[in-house]
């Protein structure tokens, strides 16, 4: 029955119930003081936010949020429905790790010598794809970007070499399935919108990555 | 020739942007909504804008309050009789700390609210300069939306937008945060014009005709179809269609606290109230209904129980404009998300006429049950001790159904809500969702000014009405003629139940003793009466009522009483009791 289809109660069978990763998109307007509005729908219910990145999108104007948190599937539809409530938020998406691509950067800092000397170091570096971003008498900086057991691994890698500094940043992510925002924000724009734009997160979308 | 050099003249002249402050900008942004009263208190960082309304004072009243508190609970009083959106001014720092409480209030009470707020210059933000505060981050969680103007070119703009924001869709406080630079900065004022439309904001949803289907579908299948309905049906202005969709399809009802007085208390399909102090058989039978039909609600806990325990046998309609409320507390099975205005009709059109008398017979027994253990002896007691029941029960009397009471929070809250009659909507104000004590003084006051040619009742226990007792002052400053009934039980009555009831009648500061309430007023040039016998209590309510100007009626109840039927804290709403004895 179409009823039964659209409850909100039955879970994906491609996600499952259970706790997992789930990355956060969010368009908004860039306005001063919305991140905090979007960081407290997460803290008031204590909830950590293992990632969060804002950019600029393919549009000019429109903002991009990325935030990744471990959680249920309900807990993550609720939390994105309270995000698009806020008024300078135009559209929320959640995808799980298989409907997205997604890369993190890491920066690591250690002393040129080591690598000068140890050609052992050089080899492990290129293994894990490292790019040198800027090389000093005392010390070298190099780039790797990935997901995350990529960036973690060289880190233990480089341990024993005397690693100075390390940084990783948060996740940025694509949406396999997303056509992007342009069309989307058009009719953000008319009076009267299209469905697209008004859609009721309950209709037959389930299956469908770009849905929320 | 003369002429026509004069005709250009006054053409550049009108032509000619007008310089104004920023001061100037707000009070014209108010006459273009259509405002005519605000609720405020002046300090340092609000100045120019006061100066502003120095000369704006035939055309907007202002009621100086005695605290900020009051001011915006003025101003949501305001807006809960008339369904305007209310309007508060306050100084920077304590002034809008003040007001923290009346923005969590209306936040989830949803009550259109627009406060302006004084912030200290721009050059000194974040320098701890005096009474500067943070404001929009202190506000954040408790505001649908706020902003901080710190140059008056955006405050025309700003304002449209606040009072778009506040009061469409699902309305809500908005607060303005305009730095003292920004009010007193002259700039070419081009007019106001209203907002129509924000690209990120879509307060009224597309409706989804399958789901009306299949709610309709839904409802005509039901053999006991019960609908619970809340303030979205007043908020949304339809309450004729709301009456239209019951009476078509015979659908018994209950209301929330916030959906009070959407339709009559003695309309026929109307079964009472829901909730932790609700009547019993809307209690129970949520759990023996077949289609749970929830209009403009939003299944608070103090409604619901225990979540697991509740309408687990129902299929679930929920129809409600805030898409975030559908599944939030409860599953839905076909989720009518829409302007109930729009969607009820649309669902009444597709609905059978039935009657479902055995239904309502169910609803009539149980009401029968709660009779005769809790309301009977509520109405007739035993001893001298009046009880809170009986004062209401002889003011719908007086009033007829046709006042407008405004409540406090607490045992006097409950048995108001249980026991009131209301003709009319908007005329139950009442704190539901925050609970704050020494909301009824205050919202009163506003309510006054919101709905002038009505009666208005302030009802407060001997705990709330010392929280805000101050605004006192204020109706005495402005002659505001609302009618104060207190019930003074001489204990913090719930907090007092709750602990005789779950634990061990341990009576940990809830003993509080008052002033002579009747003296307090007469010091405020405020007439009152005190009465604690049974033979007085008409006299005395119709002395208050006829009472030409505002009353202080002070009623003494019994120490000890309790309020029933009462769905103790995480049972489920069957689980409801009738007396202490059964819990």
């Amino acid at each position: 029955m179409k009823i039964e289809k659209n409850n909100a109660s039955v879970i994906s069978p491609l996600i499952g119930g259970g706790a997992q990763e789930f990355t956060i998109t969010v368009y908004t307007e860039n306005q001063i003081g919305l991140l905090v509005r979007i960081a407290i729908i997460f803290s008031r219910r204590k909830i950590n936010i293992d990632s969060l990145n804002t950019s600029p999108s393919e549009i000019e104007s429109v903002h991009r949020f990325t935030i990744v948190i471990n959680e249920t599937e309900e807990v993550v539809r609720k939390l994105c429905r309270q995000i698009e409530k806020q008024v300078e938020v135009l559209k929320t998406y959640y995808n799980n790790n298989d409907e997205i691509v997604w890369q993190e950067l890491a920066l690591y800092k250690v002393p040129t010598d080591v690598i000068a000397e140890q050609v052992q170091v050089e080899r492990l570096l290129s293994k894990h794809g490292a790019k040198v971003v800027v090389i000093r008498k005392d010390y070298t900086v190099f780039e790797v970007s990935g997901h995350r057991e990529e960036t973690d691994n060289l880190i233990k890698v480089l341990e024993p070499f005397g690693l100075i500094e390390f940084v990783r940043s948060a996740r940025i992510a694509i949406i396999k399935n997303s056509e992007g925002f342009h069309k989307k924000l058009k009719e953000f724009e008319y009076r009267e919108p299209g469905e697209a734009i008004t859609e009721n997160e309950f209709l037959n979308q389930n299956e469908e990555v770009f849905s929320m | 020739m003369e002429t026509i050099t004069l005709i250009e003249q006054t053409k550049i002249k009108t032509n000619a942007v007008k310089q104004v402050s920023g001061g100037v900008a707000v009070l014209e942004a108010f006459i273009a909504e259509g405002i005519d009263t605000i609720f405020g208190y002046p300090g340092g960082a609000i100045m120019p804008i006061y100066d502003a309304l120095y000369d704006y004072n035939e055309r907007i009243k202002h009621i100086l309050v005695r605290h900020e508190q009051g001011a915006i609970h003025a101003a949501q009083g305001y807006a809960r009789v008339s369904g305007r959106t209310g309007v508060v001014f306050a100084t920077s720092g304590p002034g809008a700390t003040n007001l923290v409480t009346g923005l969590a209030d209306a936040m989830i009470d949803s009550t259109p609210v627009v406060c302006i707020t004084g912030q200290v210059f721009a050059h000194l933000l974040g320098t701890d300069a005096f009474q500067e505060i943070d404001v929009i981050n202190i506000t954040t969680p408790v505001t649908k939306w706020n902003y901080q103007v710190t140059d008056a070119t955006e405050i025309p703009a700003v304002l449209a937008k606040a009072f778009y924001i506040a009061g469409s869709g699902r309305p809500g406080p908005v607060l303005i945060d305009i730095t003292k630079n920004a009010q007193l900065q002259q700039f070419d004022y081009e007019g106001y014009k209203k907002c129509e439309h924000i690209r990120s904001y879509r307060p009224k949803p597309i409706v989804r005709k399958e789901y009306i289907e299949q709610a309709a579908e839904l409802i005509n299948n039901a053999e006991r179809p019960f609908v619970i309905f809340g303030q979205g049906v007043i908020l949304g202005n339809a309450e004729k269609e709301f009456i239209q969709f019951i009476e078509k399809a015979g659908l018994p009802s209950a209301w929330t606290i916030m959906g009070m007085s959407a339709i009559p208390t003695d309309h026929p399909l109307s079964v009472g109230m829901l909730g932790m102090h609700g009547n019993y058989g809307p209690n129970v039978l949520t759990n023996e209904c077949d289609v749970l039909i929830a209009v403009g609600m939003r299944f608070d806990d103090r409604v619901t129980g225990r979540l697991d325990k509740y309408a687990k046998q129902a299929k679930i309609i929920h129809l409600d404009i805030d898409p975030s409320e559908i599944d939030k507390n409860v599953k839905t099975t076909v989720p009518v998300w829409g302007d109930c205005k729009e969607t009820l009709p649309m669902l009444t059109s597709l609905l059978q006429q039935k009657k479902h008398e055995a239904w309502h017979n169910k609803f009539k027994e149980y009401q029968q049950k709660e009779n005769k253990k809790c309301i009977f002896p509520e109405m007739n007691p035993t001893t001298n001790e009046l009880t809170m029941g009986e004062v209401i029960n002889v003011l719908n009397e007086l009033t007829k159904g046709e006042a407008v009471i405004v409540t406090d929070v607490g045992q006097h809250q409950m048995v108001a809500c249980r026991y009131a009659k209301y003709k009319n909507s908007k005329s139950n104000i009442t704190s539901g969702g925050l609970g704050t004590m020494g909301f009824a003084l205050p919202t009163a006051i506003g309510a006054k000014y919101g709905a002038p040619n009505k009666t208005i009742i302030a009802i407060a226990g001997d705990g709330g009405i010392q929280m805000t007792i101050q605004e006192l002052g204020t109706i005495m400053q402005f002659n505001v003629d609302v009618k104060i009934l207190i019930l003074n039980n001489q204990f913090l009555g719930m907090v007092r139940q709750w602990q005789q009831l779950f634990h061990e009648k341990r009576y940990s500061f809830v003993d509080i003793t008052s002033p002579d309430f009747v003296q307090v007023a007469k010091g405020y040039y405020i007439e009152g009466q005190r009465v604690s016998v049974r033979e007085k209590l008409k006299d005395a309510l119709q002395t208050m009522l006829d009472h030409n100007g505002s009353y202080l009626l002070e009623v003494m109840v019994g120490k000890e009483n309790n309020v029933f039927p009462m769905v103790p804290q995480g049972r489920g709403v069957s689980e409801i009791v009738l007396s202490k004895e059964e819990i």
